[in-house]
């Protein structure tokens, strides 16, 4: 009986872990291909398969005039984009969490958890239902096709998630600490920020991670929102598709796309080892 | 404290959440009640002629809006039950515990439309492995233009990159129960599945809703992966409803009507929910 849990259980894992790599590998596989070794049906290893060509690999360093594929000058504009997006949700969400853990708000039937209830019922809220206003909106205001723009649409994304993280790992932080502080002649701004915050800094950095996760995985935001000036990592090489879907440049360029975020998924690994994630998510 | 400072450190965050929300929902309703298209684009006021059009002159939308249901509810189930034995399995003692770990996590790190366009080559009818593979049988299934495969393909593509959240939340749930009830179950010689039964599962339950719950949210914005991967097709048969959506408001331009759907769309989303919360506390914890 234990022996067959056990290799029911690797099994499973193994097969799973199989379909999880199996679009990287492909990916990678088809990076190295050219025109005849794509149409000539699916092939997998190189040399023996088929010739492998850097021509996927090469278009992306190419300049645009010469057949290259611009995705630099979107890679940078989207690591800006999720980058100050997070920040400033971070900011905001940590002060209005911290508030919402510590002190006591009373305005008619609203309560605390209303108003927390508030900040993460933004993530019901469909992007599709936001997109037309706020590209009217981003017109009026003149920061269609611009990077403040979708900074400003990314907050309302990622507050959210911010709020969220950070009420639930205040809750945790015993009160006695700012208390301690207070009773030291600190003014609550400084109990927040020189006694509390630096004993947050796990619930930061775990807030912080999901809040680029989700920043740097936006597709929808960005594909209305701009159209030449501006463009986003994910939209760019959509973009690619559409045209004669020269598969090479594609998986070369999608798998630099994702590489940023596989360290993320070891960051995250880690506090979840530790335990310091189990507290923050629940 | 003070009433200054309370307000200092929530004000911040609420005033710039609402001032970024607030024009675009007070915006979506009244062009909700305008004709606003292409050929009359402006702010006219034709009451709630968009909504009785939506409900007695539009099946297209109720049935994107069906599919959309089953696809969410399918997806969001085998991520569940997929993420929970994964969840169980790496919990305790296995080789290579952290690599297992990392990998089962790097899905939801990659960008989903990114890698539905991977997908798309990979379910390929002709040059994808999938057929390749599949063609030793001496079959080649129309992955993306067969109207039920299609919604396969969908499903499969979701439960890939969505699997690892689930499995995240759980798992950080798993890794943070009490040892106690384990060792009694134990001690009154419990099995692994009646452990599972009785002390697991029940345990999990808060954590389990939490994350049924946040993965239906998400599940129900499905709209990227339909988008690159099928467009809708073949025919309408894969439309969910932020596609059908986005095809009448920014591809047709009949942003009035659109927006009645948009909010509509909202208002039903909310309902259930609040329905299906309610629900799932009522069949997880018995109690």
């Amino acid at each position: 009986m234990r022996t067959f849990y056990i290799f029911i259980k690797y099994f499973f894992i193994t097969i799973w872990s199989m379909f999880v790599i199996a679009p990287f590998l492909w990916a990678l596989s088809t990076s190295f291909k050219d025109f005849n070794s794509v149409t000539g049906g699916a092939k997998y290893i190189p040399w023996l398969q088929f010739e492998p060509s850097l021509e996927g690999w090469s278009v992306l360093i190419r300049s645009q005039g010469k057949g290259g594929v611009n995705i630099i000058e979107p890679y940078f504009n989207s690591v800006f984009v999720t980058c100050s997006a997070s920040l400033l949700s971070i900011i905001f969400g940590t002060l209005a969490a911290y508030a919402l853990s510590r002190f006591t708000f009373k305005a008619g039937f609203i309560r605390n958890n209303d108003i927390t209830f508030f900040f993460i019922s933004q993530r019901i809220m469909p992007p599709i239902v936001l997109s037309i206003p706020f590209f009217l909106m981003l017109g009026f205001l003149g920061l269609l096709d611009s990077l403040l723009g979708l900074i400003l649409v990314y907050m309302v994304l990622l507050m959210p998630i911010a709020v969220w993280i950070m009420v639930d790992f205040f809750n945790r932080v015993p009160k006695e600490i700012d208390e301690t502080a207070l009773i030291d002649g600190c003014n609550p701004f400084e109990a927040f920020f020189k006694v509390v915050l630096p004993n947050s800094i796990p619930g930061l950095i775990v807030a912080g991670l999901f809040c680029i996760i989700f920043g740097w995985i936006d597709f929808f935001f960005a594909f209305i929102l701009t159209f030449t000036k501006v463009q986003l990592l994910p939209v760019a090489i959509v973009a690619l598709n559409s045209s004669v879907t020269p598969w090479w440049s594609l998986s070369a360029s999608a798998l630099v796309s994702v590489a940023p975020l596989i360290i993320v998924a070891f960051i995250v690994e880690r506090y979840l080892s530790k335990g310091n994630l189990s507290g923050a998510l629940k | 404290m003070n009433f200054r400072h309370k307000f200092a450190f929530l004000l911040p965050g609420l005033v710039v959440l609402i001032g970024i929300l607030i024009f675009p929902i007070g915006f979506m309703i009244r062009l909700s009640l305008s004709s606003w298209d292409t050929f009359y684009p402006g702010l006219d006021f034709i009451g709630i002629d968009n909504y009785i059009r939506l409900f007695t002159d539009d099946s297209r939308f109720w049935e994107s809006f069906f599919r959309l249901s089953f696809l969410s509810i399918t997806t969001v189930s085998l991520q569940y039950i997929i993420g929970f034995s994964l969840a169980l399995m790496v919990w305790r003692d296995i080789i290579f515990k952290r690599f297992f770990r990392v990998l089962f996590l790097i899905p939801m790190m990659t960008t989903p439309v990114i890698m539905t366009v991977i997908w798309r080559t990979f379910f390929h009818e002709s040059l994808g492995p999938v057929n390749d593979v599949l063609s030793i049988f001496g079959v080649a299934p129309p992955w993306l233009t067969n109207e039920h495969l299609a919604k396969v393909t969908i499903i499969i593509v979701e439960v890939w990159q969505w699997t690892p959240f689930m499995f995240l939340l759980l798992l950080a749930g798993l890794l943070s129960l009490p040892k106690e009830p384990f060792l009694a179950a134990s001690v009154d010689g419990a099995g692994p599945i009646r452990k599972f039964i009785y002390v697991t599962f029940p345990l999990m339950a808060p954590i389990s809703i939490g994350a049924i719950i946040i993965r239906l949210i998400e599940a129900s914005k499905i709209m990227d992966t339909v988008y690159v991967l099928t467009s809708g097709g073949p025919g309408t048969s894969t439309e969910t409803s932020s596609y059908y959506i986005f095809v009448k408001g920014l591809r047709e331009f009949q942003f009035g009507y659109s927006a009645a759907l948009s909010f509509t769309y909202l208002i039903i989303m909310i309902i259930s929910l609040t329905i299906i919360s309610k629900f799932l506390v009522k069949l997880l914890i018995k109690k």
